[in-house]
């Protein structure tokens, strides 16, 4: 009571109180970007110096005297001698591979099983919908081994096919999850329009749902294409042979060899290896961001 | 697969009466048959590997005989073992804790920006989560190399000594965090973003008409508004980190001296390398009571959220 009494009867106070509203706006707005500049400076820095790395000569990097942060005699020839090794190209093909398998066979999974558990009440359904959530909190380095068992009792160790049949561990469940968010999300006068006019379950799906929920699809494929290509635990336990490595796995252990470091060549795989998921980044980062997102927000 | 069976039985077999009962029949069984291939998929890839883990768990090392519980026995005899809980917790929560706070921060710096700019930063800020982490950690590794490392140069202009990155314990185990913590930090920051953007601006003009202080607008209104997503992001979190293997594999190893292995470190080291696979399944599901915990606090929390959207 005495404070606003003592407020409305001193008007300078008041304007002094909007003044500095103002400049603590302002204020806000230069501690925004300082932190901002700030934390882009320490997130950039490694794949940066990574960059820098990988464009130097190895005299270069072994020059101990100037800044590590310099680059003298800028070079691609890190690059030029990955991108002509067989064996890299090897574990792009197998990545490439892979991964495409991968997301074909999970997109078809999930988007089926999606369908069905959003649309089609039957028994059960709402248990295996909370199923699907729990798995996808199962992390993979709780069942490498005893899958590194089972791989094995399939003759599929050091076979890239063997990667193909435990991937969908990583992506369905999380797939299927925020699908059955994007189709619970379409309304249901549309299927009793499609149902009216005769469509069968496969048309509905495939008319309607999948075009109306494409944003969805986008985000479920640029998820399970991510996780298959950094796929790390997996590839480790189940491969050994170089020839059968995907890019993770091939480029830190094959690309270290003896004591000598090659960091150039080292750090120049570790970009190109990165190149796709980053690439598929920044022209997708709407759908990549909603698909993060989804997780906790949909369903 | 037996699953799938279960459920399709009962409604086959039912007579079909009227055939409006039949369209319910033929649309349970279509249901069953588009979702047979992921009953596969968390049967025989998820359910059926983590009970044959349990199973593994209890046998010798040739996988001869049955031993029950003995090779939790003897882990939880070993000082190495022990080690390896503490360091898991220690570095879960503490990287968890980190990861939270800096995203918390970041996103209320994102959300001071005009709409506009926001993209754009928020695009350079989620780099260090889309570089697949066994590769970026290849980065880290070699700015900590001690005869060359980059961050040690620029200590150096501030006159702070040369620090042992991955030599000493203490210094390897929050180098490990310190990894993390940078590759986590944004995935926080972005879910953060999406919450602060969910909460309606009445309510701070609201609280601003009340005369609330910024601090006052944070703690009554942004915090309860987002507390839901809030837990589920921490509990998540500390579900990935807590089951980490990229990290530690690519920058220590597990060393210097098998102190900074965690669960799946270690597991991967005594299960495949050192071909003790029934210990090294052991190991891994160690794990399991504790994210069991988490994850129903996670599943509580998403049911609530989506409970509240209806």
């Amino acid at each position: 009571m005495s404070t606003t009494a003592a407020v409305s009867r001193d008007h300078p106070a008041i304007y002094h109180k909007v003044g500095s509203l103002r400049a603590e706006r302002r204020w806000a707005l230069w501690t925004a970007y300082a932190s901002l500049i700030f934390a882009a400076i320490i997130m950039l820095a490694p794949p940066v110096y990574m960059f820098l790395t990988s464009i130097k000569t190895s005299a270069d990097i072994a020059d101990t005297s100037g800044s590590p942060w310099v680059v003298h005699h800028p070079t691609l020839e890190n690059y030029r001698e990955l991108l002509s090794s067989p064996m890299f190209l090897g574990f792009f093909w197998n990545s490439v591979k892979v991964t495409v398998c991968v997301v074909v066979v999970s997109m078809v999974i999930s988007v089926l099983a999606a369908f069905a558990l959003a649309r089609m009440r039957f028994w059960g359904s709402q248990w295996l919908a909370t199923g699907v959530f729990l798995t996808y909190l199962v992390p993979d380095t709780l069942l490498f081994i005893p899958l590194y068992q089972i791989v094995g009792s399939l003759g599929l160790l050091n076979s890239a096919w063997g990667l193909v049949l435990v991937y969908p561990t990583l992506t369905v469940p999380f797939c299927t999850w925020i699908m059955i968010g994007y189709f619970a999300s379409i309304p249901k006068e549309l299927d009793e329009a499609a149902l009216i006019d005769g469509a069968n379950w496969m048309q509905m799906l495939l008319k309607i749902f999948i075009p109306v929920a494409l944003p969805g699809i986008i985000a479920a494929t640029i998820f399970a294409f991510t996780v298959s290509w950094a796929a790390f635990v997996y590839p480790t336990a189940f491969i050994t042979t170089p020839s059968e490595m995907p890019l993770t796995i091939g480029v830190v252990s094959q690309l270290i060899r003896g004591d000598t470091f090659a960091w150039g060549q080292l750090m120049a795989g570790a970009l190109l290896a990165a190149l796709p998921p980053v690439v598929v980044y920044v022209f997708l980062m709407d759908y990549y961001i909603a698909g993060l997102t989804a997780g906790a927000t949909k369903g | 697969m037996a699953d799938g069976a279960t459920l399709a039985l009962p409604r086959v077999e039912a007579p079909p009466a009227s055939s409006l009962r039949r369209f319910a029949r033929r649309r349970s069984s279509i249901a069953v048959l588009m979702t047979l291939p992921l009953i596969a998929v968390i049967g025989g890839l998820v359910l059926w590997p983590a009970s044959y883990a349990i199973w593994l768990s209890m046998l010798n090392r040739r996988m001869t005989a049955f031993i029950g519980l003995g090779n939790f026995e003897i882990l939880l005899d070993s000082e190495t073992f022990r080690m390896v809980i503490w360091q898991s917790v220690f570095f879960a929560v503490t990287a968890v804790i980190a990861k939270a706070l800096i995203g918390f921060w970041l996103a209320h710096m994102l959300h001071h920006l005009p709409a506009r700019g926001q993209r754009k930063w928020r695009g350079m800020l989620l780099v260090p989560w889309v570089i697949p982490p066994a590769l970026s950690t290849l980065g880290w590794w070699w700015m900590f190399e001690p005869s060359y490392s980059s961050i040690n140069w620029i200590l150096n202009i501030f006159a702070v000594p040369a620090v042992p990155w991955l030599g000493e314990p203490w210094w390897a185990r929050i180098s490990v965090i310190i990894v993390n913590v940078w590759y986590g930090a944004p995935f926080f920051m972005i879910m953060y973003l999406a919450a602060l953007k969910s909460v309606p601006d009445q309510l701070y003009e609201a609280a601003a008409i009340d005369g609330a202080t910024g601090w006052q607008k944070l703690r009554y209104v942004t915090l309860p508004m987002m507390r839901n997503i809030i837990s589920i992001t921490v509990l998540f979190s500390l579900i990935v980190t807590f089951a980490n293997y990229d990290i530690v594999r690519v920058l220590t190893n597990g060393g210097p001296r098998d102190l900074t292995h965690v669960f799946a470190s270690y597991a991967f080291q005594v299960g495949v390398l050192a071909g003790n696979i029934p210990r090294g399944a052991a190991v891994s599901l160690f794990m399991f009571p504790i994210l069991a915990v988490i994850a129903f606090f996670v599943l509580r929390g998403v049911t609530r959220r989506s409970r509240e959207e209806m």
